[in-house]
């Protein structure tokens, strides 16, 4: 299979960079699969997972919203926070959805619909988080 | 003539401030090295978004619908300077130099017949900006109690410039920053984040490639732009960690150096005033011997 170099960049650091099969991006308008050859496209990252395929096995990295760039030259993912799924500490993240929901009260207009949105796609990631920790 | 006690006393105190420098240089080259790495680690993101952002703000410049944040407002008739510094002063010219060069910047400015408006970040740029313009400081923010920087304070940062800017209370805004070159050389820098300056893109480039945009072009332009405002402090101020540590070792090395000198010198004083009054004693000694 062709594969294709993808990094993955956090302001704070390079999270990943190396050849990949696949890239399964969150995008704001859905998920989209990029694999070798893609055709250039720059797309908005929702809050959700990324999962990198390379050589059969998988990894699911967390991304915090962002944006992806495909080009010749590989792709990019430029993600405001990113964190391995090992990584992650649940105990935390449940503490800032708790906190979002919190806020929630003291906001109104497109200001509130923001926060509800980034609510929902940060509780589906929670979600998907104690749905991947079965197996 | 100080006595010969008040010399040692002297010399002792010079050694003592000798170690300090010595460990606080030594400090500043261990967090100098951290700085440095955290600073090379925000590169490619930074880079990135550069790119990303001229190969589509090129596009959207020309047309009428760009964002303030790109086009600007039209005016340019109240400027913000965005000053960050340090928190802490022994660092030789570190800080004094941001200042000047924004103080540069702010009184020619003024001549033009501008409003100037700052932004202090950092204690040491607000001390030294509240002598001359008490009055045109519109925010100051300390990171003293920030251990780590992260991105969450330049998004802090941006956050409460954008909401100076929708307000309309400026058109322009400079960010005053020292670049870090290497541990000697530090350079202050004026960077223009808004409206934001677009590089042409060379002419060498090639055909640039034509994205597909998801969603719309001018939507991810407006998330883009402020968060590059985010990214573009959050560069600032991690150079200007890195600079500071760096001036504040150079600094430290020539405090060591000079405190080495001083002894030398102390100890030459004090050997020889010590020898002159033996000498004087002993001629004492002698003549008074010899008159018996």
């Amino acid at each position: 299979m062709a594969t294709f170099h993808f990094d993955l960049v956090s302001p704070e650091k390079l999270s990943f960079s190396g050849e990949v099969d696949q890239v399964d991006v969150p995008g704001v308008e859905g998920d989209f699969g990029v694999l070798a050859g893609h055709a250039p496209v720059v797309a908005a990252v929702r809050p959700g997972i990324l999962t990198i395929t390379s050589g059969g096995t998988h990894q699911k990295m967390i991304v915090l919203g962002g944006l992806a760039e495909m080009s010749e030259k590989g792709l990019t993912v430029l993600a405001d926070v990113a964190t391995s799924i090992q990584d992650i500490d649940r105990a935390q993240f449940a503490e800032t959805i708790a906190e979002m929901e919190a806020k929630l009260a003291e906001k109104e207009g497109t200001e509130l619909d923001h926060a509800i949105e980034r609510l929902d796609h940060f509780k589906s990631i929670e979600h998907q988080l104690s749905s991947t920790a079965m197996h | 003539m100080a006595s010969l006690k008040d010399m040692r006393v002297r010399i002792a105190s010079t050694k003592a401030t000798q170690k300090i420098t010595k460990a606080m240089q030594m400090v500043a080259a261990s967090k100098l090295r951290r700085a440095q790495t955290a600073a090379e680690a925000a590169r490619p993101y930074a880079e990135k978004m550069d790119a990303v952002i001229s190969n589509i703000a090129t596009a959207a410049a020309g047309s009428p619908g760009a964002p303030a944040l790109l086009a600007g407002t039209g005016n340019d008739q109240v400027h913000l300077l965005l000053v960050c510094t340090g928190e802490r002063g022994l660092s030789g010219a570190f800080n004094s130099s941001i200042v000047r060069l924004a103080r540069e910047r702010a009184l020619s400015l003024i001549a033009q017949g501008k409003e100037v408006k700052f932004f202090c970040v950092g204690r040491k740029g607000y001390e030294q900006l509240r002598r001359q313009f008490d009055r045109q400081i519109v925010e100051h923010l300390d990171l003293k109690s920030v251990r780590q920087l992260g991105f969450i304070n330049a998004e802090d940062i941006a956050r409460k410039v954008l909401a100076r800017f929708d307000a309309g209370e400026f058109d322009v805004c400079t960010l005053f920053y020292s670049r870090f070159k290497s541990v000697i050389s530090q350079i202050p820098t004026a960077q223009q984040i808004i409206p934001l300056v677009v590089e042409a893109p060379a002419a060498n480039a090639g055909p640039s490639t034509s994205y597909e945009y998801e969603p719309e072009e001018d939507e991810i332009l407006t998330r883009l732009l402020p968060r590059n405002l985010a990214v573009q402090i959050f560069r600032a101020l991690l150079e200007n960690n890195a600079s500071f540590y760096g001036a504040q070792m150079s600094a430290m090395d020539n405090a060591t150096r000079n405190a080495g000198d001083m002894i030398r010198k102390q100890t030459l004083i004090y050997n020889r005033t010590r020898q002159a009054q033996i000498t004087k004693e002993l001629i004492e000694i002698i003549s008074g011997a010899e008159a018996l």
